[in-house]
């Protein structure tokens, strides 16, 4: 990166922080109540919500991130998207406008309406918590990376004094401050209007990406993507799935069959998973009814199918204008592929390197603002099921005041982004994207059973909420424990890997070892996991719907009347807050 | 609230069910088959049907389409067959809570 990028890149970011705290404190001052603390005073239409929810959901996993993997490894890409997509459908049918009818704030108040109060709020507030707190974790070690990578500081450079590994805590610390503050100040109304202008920003920022690659390639898909493949040097396979995914390994039908057994388990969490996301239920809250409710979520389908076509205009268009090799040598996971074509695309069309600089800048910004934007949602969701679940509900018995329970969820969002900070800075080092797809893992595992069985299911009941989230909660986590993230040793089930030499310095091995499946994993490298799968979700959304039917019919409790009452207000939105 | 009991909250109940039900069993299916191929079947993925385009990318394309029009026709059936039952049975509801 040039020293007028890099320049620009900070002016760009200064005013996108100052912009966004504006707008944090405007929203502030109109926080009057928890109903404004919440859910932004359930004011928002379907299209505002519905951006809000693109902004709350597309991370920096899925701008950088799926550009990048069909940058590097094609088509694979996109099988992540299309996941990420379908799953809207899960949310649409069965969840949104159900959820908005029957609850206040947080997602337990839907699973505890007929049930013990106290467990299963606590048992929700934990699942909650986790799962932010892996996302949050994924999203600012992410974002540390990032920012160094964007703004072009090499390890052995220095850059304002600080090194590479300096400028990634002082980023994770100023993005860590930025999420309690717009959460602390702005509430969820603050928190909504970030998430809309990122939500905007983004969209500009891939169609006007998206239009220069289709300049560039007069609008024709067939050749751009054989520009594609040929720069890839891969050929025509680059244009098919299996490249990152479900490999084939010739002679070896168990780990050809823990490959493709792994993609299905994605797919499985990927499309099951975004309807149990605490910070995506919460947004459902925002609109003043079940009818806007549904009116947002179609517009989030739309914006969110919309930026996924585009990423394939990036993602190729990165392969075939940058190039695989000289994406993978500023970054081998390739986040930085939209960056780099941007700085391309800018230089042939906006004149030359200033032009090139000023898109990246601008690209870079983009990139900035969604992570915070992101943060921010996650933030607020566990804070808010913290002071709304464990402190009103469990500690409290209901007997508290919404100015108690308000100020306790600020507290609340300090301590969480104070937890967040910690482990991120701890984190740094470690390749923790795979925190995304157990997040939504675990929302699979753990949520998903226990809302669709508290809303379908008469005879659902305080035993099986328990043992569904519990249940679904452990085996995802222990899974992942258990998998090759965390144990890199190969094995008949798992490939070796090609080491360069400082991966084979760090796990203690010669160069040439092929004892090593995975040179970044948490624990060690050279002892083969347990279970070969990377995904748990395969294994955990079973154990999490099986866990709550089983817990649900071995208990003796039914409520039918409390279950009517449950059916007919989310139905029809009677008595809805 | 008797109101489970009301003839017309069978009616939505069952109208909500009968578009909601079939259609998410299918479109799982529909995603399922599309992540099994992409799997197992490499070879059908990989031919080409126009110049670079293959299979597999229409089969994705195809997964964006059905997508959006699943959600377009539960607005549709949502706005036209379940809103006025559902107005209609809120409004019995929170009249009757006010007296």
């Amino acid at each position: 990166m040039t020293s007028t990028a890099r320049t620009l890149t900070i002016i760009l970011f200064v005013v996108l922080v100052l912009v966004t705290l504006a707008i944090v404190v405007w929203a502030g001052r109109r926080t009057r109540n928890a109903t404004d603390f919440y859910a932004g005073g359930r004011s928002f239409t379907g299209f505002q919500n519905g951006m809000a929810i693109g902004g709350d959901y597309m991370s920096a996993a899925s701008f950088l991130g799926i550009a990048g993997i069909i940058a590097l490894s094609g088509y694979d890409g996109f099988l992540y998207s299309i996941g990420f997509l379908v799953a809207w459908l899960v949310a649409l049918l069965l969840v949104a406008e159900l959820m908005r009818n029957s609850g206040r704030y947080t997602m337990a108040d839907v699973l505890a309406f007929r049930m013990r109060q106290a467990p299963v709020r606590t048992a929700a507030a934990t699942s909650t918590v986790v799962v932010s707190i892996f996302y949050l974790l994924a999203q600012m070690v992410g974002a540390g990376s990032l920012v160094a990578l964007l703004l072009g500081i090499k390890e052995g450079q220095t850059f304002a004094g600080m090194s590479p590994n300096t400028a990634k805590i002082v980023t994770i610390i100023l993005i860590g401050i930025l999420m309690i503050v717009y959460v602390v100040i702005g509430g969820m109304k603050g928190t909504t209007y970030v998430q809309i202008v990122k939500a905007f920003m983004l969209m500009l920022g891939a169609i006007l990406m998206a239009v220069l690659v289709g300049v560039a390639y007069k609008y024709n898909l067939s050749s751009l993507l054989g520009d594609a493949a040929k720069k890839s040097g891969k050929g025509a396979a680059f244009l098919e799935p299996g490249q990152r995914y479900a490999k084939e390994f010739a002679g070896n039908g168990t780990r050809t069959l823990v490959s493709k057994l792994d993609l299905i388990s994605l797919g499985a969490a990927l499309v099951l998973g975004t309807a149990g996301l605490p910070h995506i239920l919460i947004r459902f809250y925002t609109v003043p009814n079940a009818r806007v409710a549904r009116r947002s979520v179609v517009w989030a389908i739309g914006i969110i199918g919309g930026f996924y076509l585009l990423t394939l205009a990036l993602g190729f268009g990165a392969a075939a204008m940058v190039g695989s090799a000289a994406i993978a040598k500023q970054d081998p996971g390739g986040n930085t592929a939209a960056p780099q074509l941007a700085e391309a695309l800018g230089r042939r069309y906006f004149g030359g390197a200033t032009g090139g600089a000023i898109l990246l800048a601008v690209i870079a910004a983009v990139a900035f603002a969604t992570i915070l934007a992101v943060v921010a949602g996650l933030t607020l969701a566990s804070s808010s099921s913290v002071a709304h679940d464990l402190y009103a509900h469990v500690v409290r018995k209901g007997q508290t005041s919404e100015r108690d329970e308000v100020s306790v969820a600020r507290y609340a969002a300090f301590g969480i982004g104070a937890v967040a900070i910690v482990l991120a800075v701890f984190a740094r080092g470690l390749n923790v994207a795979f925190l995304v797809a157990v997040a939504f893992a675990i929302a699979a595992s753990a949520n998903l059973p226990a809302i669709l069985f508290s809303l379908f299911w008469k005879r659902f009941n305080t035993r099986g909420a328990l043992w569904g989230i519990y249940g679904g909660l452990f085996s995802a986590v222990l899974v992942v424990l258990l998998s090759p993230i965390c144990w890199g040793g190969s094995s008949s089930a798992l490939a070796p890997a090609k080491l360069t030499a400082t991966q084979a310095a760090d796990c203690g091995v010669p160069v040439a070892s092929t004892a090593v499946n995975n040179p970044t994993a948490l624990f060690s490298c050279t002892t083969a996991a347990p279970i070969p799968f990377s995904n748990p979700g395969l294994i955990s959304i079973p154990i999490g719907f099986i866990l709550a039917a089983v817990g649900a019919l071995t208990s003796k409790e039914t409520d039918e009347q409390k279950f009517a009452e449950l059916e007919v207000r989310s139905l029809t939105g009677a008595g809805a807050h | 609230m008797e109101a489970e009991q009301w003839p017309e909250f069978g009616h939505l109940r069952r109208a909500m069910r009968r578009f909601v039900f079939p259609t998410t069993v299918a479109f799982l299916l529909w995603y399922g088959l599309y992540v099994v191929l992409s799997a197992y079947a490499r070879n059908f993925m990989g031919t080409k049907v126009v110049g670079n385009i293959n299979v597999a990318l229409i089969f994705g394309l195809l997964q964006f389409l059905t997508t959006f029009l699943i959600a377009w026709a539960y607005v549709r059936y949502a706005d036209r067959r379940l809103d006025p039952l559902a107005a209609e049975l809120r409004e019995r509801l929170e009249g009757g809570e006010r007296q």
